[in-house]
């Protein structure tokens, strides 16, 4: 305590040097200047190197005919397309095995971090051994043991196993009828929407009912009757639109119908159940640090174990199972490069293509880093705003 | 992973080389070192692919041995570099290999936009297809192929032709794309796809490691030109000179009969042609004014033998592929390979 007053008043009397606000200032700014610098001097030498080396440097290649297909496209895409439409069709099937992989993982994950906790025996090893097995394992091997081990063996397309409901599944993937929306199903559509809102609005009146009298509503089931009723009765009032393309067996593949092709399968499940075994660690951990007074008190308060654990244990535990969590997810999405091994067009499999096709190895590592380094922010911001929606309120 | 490594790894190099030096000559920096460093194909049979001792065999390989006894005037001075079709510039750009010999197609935009030279041609060939005859009788062209999911490298020509054929022939296909070729033939070989794509004698050396060769098909239709050589960085003309004319030498051994049987005996009993060559002529410069010594051509030959000596033994009859010469026979006999005088 003392030294801080002394700080505090040597500057008025001490020369310029000894100052030590100036000295901080000082060796800041100079600090910053040298990286400036650095930085200023590697760009400025690369530029020089790359031209000396006669190699094509710079971002025009983006509008480059591309002249490569990519299989899996959620974009209308053909080789006569761009590099840079190419590279945004990578960008698409990234998010889309992260966001698929994300959901799915959690729910593993919080489904196996609760099992771990049961009382039941069996239940409790055997989310034990399968958190041992996943996480154990490296990522990549997982994903080869979904590939090769499990989706390949599967028969060819001529041999197809029949599923419920005209789906198929072989070694091309997994097959299943596509919905074709005709003339007047966005009545359908609408009649969703407006179930859902309906829901939303009666869980709040029987929430403010119960509030203010104690009575219940069965909110679940009167939402599930909104929800499937109204949709249903827009389809009939509107003439039956929906029609289904089922898949066909033609020369080579299954025709019609919608593919979902092992590559996408295989990294989607193995990415799941790889972050899965992690953030079920992570639950277990959140859970056991919430005070097991807690579920004392509730029982004391005639709470079954059910809503114990959904209104007293969990809310709690979720303040301490986020951050991490956060963490889980940008290890999931930046795993999703491992696609390359199996051929799924992501981000990293297109852009190295593009690099390998037009030979410029700077720019296209410079627009990947630069697209994780987004999608993690991105991942990041959206867990801070669930993360202080879900913090200790203090009142 | 690997080429984001190497892509860091080439944004680095640049960035940290000092430009205003100039750039050290290869011959020197090759030699200071002791090998050639040498990228091949990571498993290609005939062209390059380890064997069970783990030695680097097939004409790639042995074309890195013919530069090495060049230089050094022994063919094993050399390390090899196995690259995937990805990484294969890139590696070459940065300076992490001297030399690329890895059955790559000369192009326009390699020779210019990558800051390549080609330094000819070592093996002419072109794209097909191969197809399981046995899970898909009555398929016998290329154009029956609408429809199939199709396996094949990426990164590569082959990629861009595909893209092109079954565009042209107004036909659907379902590429699966790998990154690595034993990838693309695990997938191929366990039903992944309907029909593989590369250079037909890729083709050809993948069939045999397939789990049962027999069964399957390579479809006549040749639907692109791919002339595969060796190619190394622009910039320095010397060390472009010596790649150049070791694959000439290889082709004028050939022409002259100097194999690596009678190649000493021929340094003394040759005609006045094979003298010039082998380097006998009195007060000869031509293997100094390249760099090398004036014996460079009787180092090459004895190392790896001629052209058609590394062709037969990798690729033609005395090999598991059995290819014929075609267009890869000498000019004299009705193929493409030709090599200007050596004076």
């Amino acid at each position: 305590m003392a030294s801080q007053e002394v700080l505090r008043e040597e500057p008025t009397r001490g020369s310029l040097i000894n100052d030590p606000r100036v000295r901080s200032i000082f060796i800041q700014v100079v600090a910053a200047l040298a990286l400036v610098l650095c930085i200023w001097w590697i760009v400025g030498n690369t530029i020089d190197n790359l031209q000396r080396l006669h190699i094509a440097s710079g971002f025009a290649f983006l509008k480059g005919r591309a002249g490569f297909d990519i299989a899996d496209s959620a974009i209308a895409y053909s080789s006569d397309n761009t590099y840079g439409r190419a590279i945004l069709v990578g960008l698409i099937n990234t998010a889309i095995v992260a966001l698929a992989g994300i959901v799915t993982a959690t729910i593993i994950g919080f489904m196996v971090g609760i099992g771990r906790l049961s009382n039941n025996w069996l239940i409790r090893k055997i989310c034990t051994v399968y958190v041992e097995v996943f996480r154990n394992i490296p990522p990549l091997l997982v994903i080869f043991f979904w590939y090769f081990g499990v989706l390949s063996v599967l028969p060819l397309p001529r041999d197809s196993i029949g599923l419920p409901f005209g789906s198929f599944l072989n070694s091309r993937g997994f097959y299943f009828p596509r919905a074709v929306w005709g003339e007047g199903s966005w009545l359908i559509f609408l009649a969703l929407v407006l179930a859902i809102a309906m829901s939303w609005f009666v869980a709040r009146k029987a929430r403010q009912r119960q509030m203010a009298t104690g009575q219940q509503f069965p909110v679940f089931w009167t939402s599930v009757a909104l929800i499937v009723g109204l949709p249903l009765l827009a389809y009939i009032v509107s003439g039956f639109p929906l029609t289904f393309d089922l898949p066909k067996k033609s020369t080579f593949n299954l025709t019609g119908g919608f593919q979902v092709k092992p590559e996408f399968l295989s990294l989607y499940l193995a990415l799941s159940f790889y972050t899965a075994a992690f953030i079920a660690e992570i639950v277990r951990a959140g859970v056991r640090g919430v005070s097991h007074g807690q579920t004392e008190a509730a029982g004391a308060l005639g709470l079954r174990s059910g809503p114990i654990l959904r209104l007293v244990v969990v809310p709690q535990a979720m303040r301490i199972v986020i951050p991490p969590l956060t963490s889980q997810y940008l290890n999931l999405t930046k795993n999703s490069s491992l696609a390359i091994a199996i051929g799924y067009p992501d981000l990293t499999a297109i852009a190295g293509t593009v690099l390998n096709q037009t030979g410029q190895a700077i720019e296209p590592v410079l627009i990947m880093m630069a697209v994780y380094l987004g999608l993690s922010l991105l991942t990041s911001a959206i867990m801070n705003v669930v993360n202080a929606k879900m913090a200790l309120v203090e009142r | 992973m690997k080429h984001i490594a190497i892509g860091i790894l080439a944004a680095a190099t640049m960035g940290l080389m000092a430009s205003a030096a100039t750039a050290a000559s290869t011959l020197e920096a090759v030699k200071a070192k002791g090998f050639v460093q040498c990228g091949v194909n990571t498993g290609l049979s005939g062209f390059s692919s380890p064997d069970d001792k783990g030695e680097w065999k097939g004409l790639d390989a042995d074309f890195c041995r013919a530069v090495a006894a060049a230089v050094f005037g022994d063919g094993t001075k050399v390390k090899f570099t196995p690259l995937s079709a990805k990484e294969r510039f890139t590696a070459l750009q940065s300076g992490e290999i001297d030399l690329l010999s890895r059955n790559t197609t000369w192009t326009i935009n390699r020779d210019t936009a990558l800051g390549l030279n080609f330094a000819g041609v070592t093996y002419y060939d072109g794209q097909g297809f191969m197809v399981n005859a046995k899970k898909l009788p009555g398929v016998n062209s290329a154009l029956q192929l609408s429809g199939a999911a199709v396996c094949v490298q990426s990164g590569t020509t082959t990629e861009l032709n595909l893209a092109d054929y079954f565009k042209a022939n107004k036909m659907e296909y379902n590429p699966v794309v790998f990154e690595k070729v034993e990838e693309a033939n695990a997938a191929y070989d366990s039903g992944r796809c309907d029909a593989y794509t590369t250079d037909q004698s890729g083709l050809y050396g993948i069939r045999l490691t397939l789990s049962s060769p027999g069964d399957h098909v390579v479809l006549p239709e040749i639907i692109s030109k791919e002339p595969l050589g060796p190619a190394v960085r622009q910039g320095d003309d010397q060390w472009y000179h010596i790649v150049k004319w070791t694959y000439f030498a290889l082709l004028q051994a050939e022409e002259l009969g100097i194999t690596q049987a009678n190649v000493d005996e021929l340094k003394a009993s040759g005609g006045p042609e094979v003298k010039r060559v082998l380097g006998q002529e009195a007060d000869t410069k031509l293997g100094t004014d390249l760099g090398v010594t004036n014996d460079w051509v009787v180092n090459i030959v004895k190392s790896v033998g001629n052209y058609g000596e590394m062709f037969e033994r990798n690729v033609g009859a005395g090999s598991p592929l059995k290819i014929a010469r075609g267009l890869n026979g000498l000019w004299t006999k009705g193929g493409l390979q030709y090599a200007p005088p050596i004076r």
